[in-house]
């Protein structure tokens, strides 16, 4: 390619590369340019094997993934509420306290991003490509199961390669409220009730005991909320602020933002309130 | 080593199957920070780049210039650097020569991520901060994971002595956890001694942070370059 050698490329250096996805590039640098659609790796290379060294503790190179989360969904009368941490671990780093982990695909889709943050970002993406292509060549809005299947099969297509992804997609389509859980391993299914991540058994806790189908929307806000916030408490990888999100038949609706130390006193005066 | 290893152990190691790695990276230090202001950016990193205990120069400073408004900071293996920021350079000229202008800091953060990714199972070690202006003309930073999760924040320290610099800059620039302040704005003056200060403590605990400072600002006239001294030990 012309600009390649501009550039400064030297044609050929990689030889034989193999790449996966919707394209097909017979060179390394070719690849690199033209798409990203591409994954570029050397020919006989196991990812998972290869990218082992990288949480090694004892290597000097180091590649730690964004990990651990408390993230939760929930169907009601009036909806779905989703309420996420904002908190990114890199080992026991705090890479970052403001990780938006609610992903808006669409006016009426969101999905959560529990496991590595550039997996689900990414491919929350993708999905949100294909979600606008069946839009406009089928002149309707995709159901919450379709939109949660197509993810779930493209990332089979890369099972055993590495992908670390826990999501929940919400909607809101012709059958109501809709809400599917999908991972990476392939897992596909739907529940009144989701929580995803690290902290997930903590928020599990709050939302059991106060879960009822009859909530009002104020009730299902706080119990949200609530629950993550128990889960930043106990669980270390956990923490930063609530973002809480409400899906209703006009679309999701972006309710709130709220620190968790602030939600600490108010929930530790309410205990001694009741005194 | 075989030396130190006792003669059962030598014994073992002649008979047992041996793995051989593929292990195409090295850490090759340095650190970069990036502080965004209402209408300005700093990006700035030091200028050695070392392996193991040894100094390769001490005159490589990590940042590039990309576009008039957008300069990237890259730190970590020092080849997929020079891989990455050649294919930068390409994509920008390829997306100005396509749309008659010039990439944006946002676009050229998108992208950024995109290209990160596609090497999702071959990763870049690099660490990335994008520091520019948004299309509003308001300083913005963005930093990258190695596989290209991306956030748009206000300041973000990367590379070697970030678990240095970044709890300092919390509580300087973030005021966290501090009750009854006034959050004041951050002047371009005060960014700038910010940063030197923050580079000079650095230099002075991490071994792979040293030589100079290269400081980028980042203003509507385009990108000024200043460069300081720091501990050359």
């Amino acid at each position: 390619m012309a600009l390649a050698g501009v550039c400064g490329f030297q044609q050929n250096v990689a030889k034989s590369p193999c790449t996966l996805g919707n394209g097909i590039s017979d060179n390394l640098i070719d690849g690199a340019i033209h798409s990203s659609h591409n994954f570029t790796m050397p020919s006989n290379f196991d990812p998972v094997e290869n990218l082992k060294q990288f949480t090694d503790p004892k290597s000097d190179v180091k590649i730690q993934f964004n990990h651990g989360t408390t993230t939760l969904a929930f169907k009601f009368q009036h909806g779905v509420i989703v309420a996420v941490d904002s908190r990114a671990t890199a080992g026991s780093w705090i890479a970052s306290q403001t990780v938006k982990k609610v992903i808006e695909i669409n006016p009426y889709l969101l999905g959560t991003m529990a496991g590595g943050a550039a997996d689900c970002s990414y491919w929350e993406r993708v999905l949100a490509k294909h979600c606008r292509i069946y839009e406009l060549r089928n002149k309707e809005r995709i159901s919450v199961a379709a939109a949660s299947k197509l993810l779930a099969n493209i990332v089979y297509g890369y099972k055993g390669m590495g992908l670390s992804m826990g999501t929940m997609i919400c909607g809101w389509d012709k059958k109501g409220p809709g809400l599917y859980y999908v991972d990476s391993d392939g897992q596909r299914m739907t529940n009144p009730i989701f929580s995803v991540g690290s902290g997930s058994l903590y928020a599990y806790g709050v939302l059991d005991s106060g879960y009822k189908w009859e909530l009002t929307v104020d009730e299902a806000i706080d119990l949200g909320r609530r629950a993550i916030y128990h889960a930043t408490h106990r669980d270390a990888y956990s923490g930063g602020v609530v973002n809480l999100y409400h899906m209703k038949e006009t679309g999701w609706e972006f309710i709130s933002q709220t620190d968790v130390l602030d939600l600490h006193y108010k929930y530790q005066e309410e205990k001694q309130a009741r005194r | 080593m075989t030396s130190v290893l006792s003669d059962i152990n030598q014994e073992e190691s002649h008979y047992a199957p041996k793995q051989a790695y593929f292990n195409p990276y090295e850490q090759n230090g340095g650190t970069v920070l990036a502080v965004a202001g209402e209408d300005f950016s700093v990006i700035a990193s030091d200028t050695r780049l070392s392996q193991g205990f040894s100094i390769h120069t001490r005159d490589l400073p990590k940042t590039y210039k990309l576009t008039s408004s957008t300069v990237l900071g890259a730190c970590g293996f020092h080849g997929d650097t020079l891989t990455l920021t050649k294919i930068l350079q390409a994509r920008l000229k390829m997306y100005e020569h396509e749309h008659n202008k010039k990439m944006s800091t946002t676009a050229v953060a998108a992208m950024l991520s995109t290209m990160l990714y596609s090497r999702r199972f071959f990763p870049f070690y690099v660490y990335n901060i994008v520091a520019g202006l948004d299309e509003e003309g308001k300083g913005c930073v963005f930093s990258f994971d190695p596989v290209g999760s991306y956030e748009r924040e206000t300041y973000r320290a990367g590379g070697s002595a970030s678990a240095m610099l970044q709890p300092l800059l919390d509580n300087q620039i973030g005021f966290k956890n501090q009750h009854g302040v006034t959050k004041t704005p951050l002047s371009q003056e005060k960014a700038i001694k910010l940063v030197k200060d923050v580079f000079i403590s650095a230099a002075e605990r991490d071994i792979y942070t040293g030589d100079a400072i290269v400081l980028n600002l980042i203003t509507k006239d385009g990108v000024k370059v200043e460069t300081f001294p720091l501990r050359r030990d």
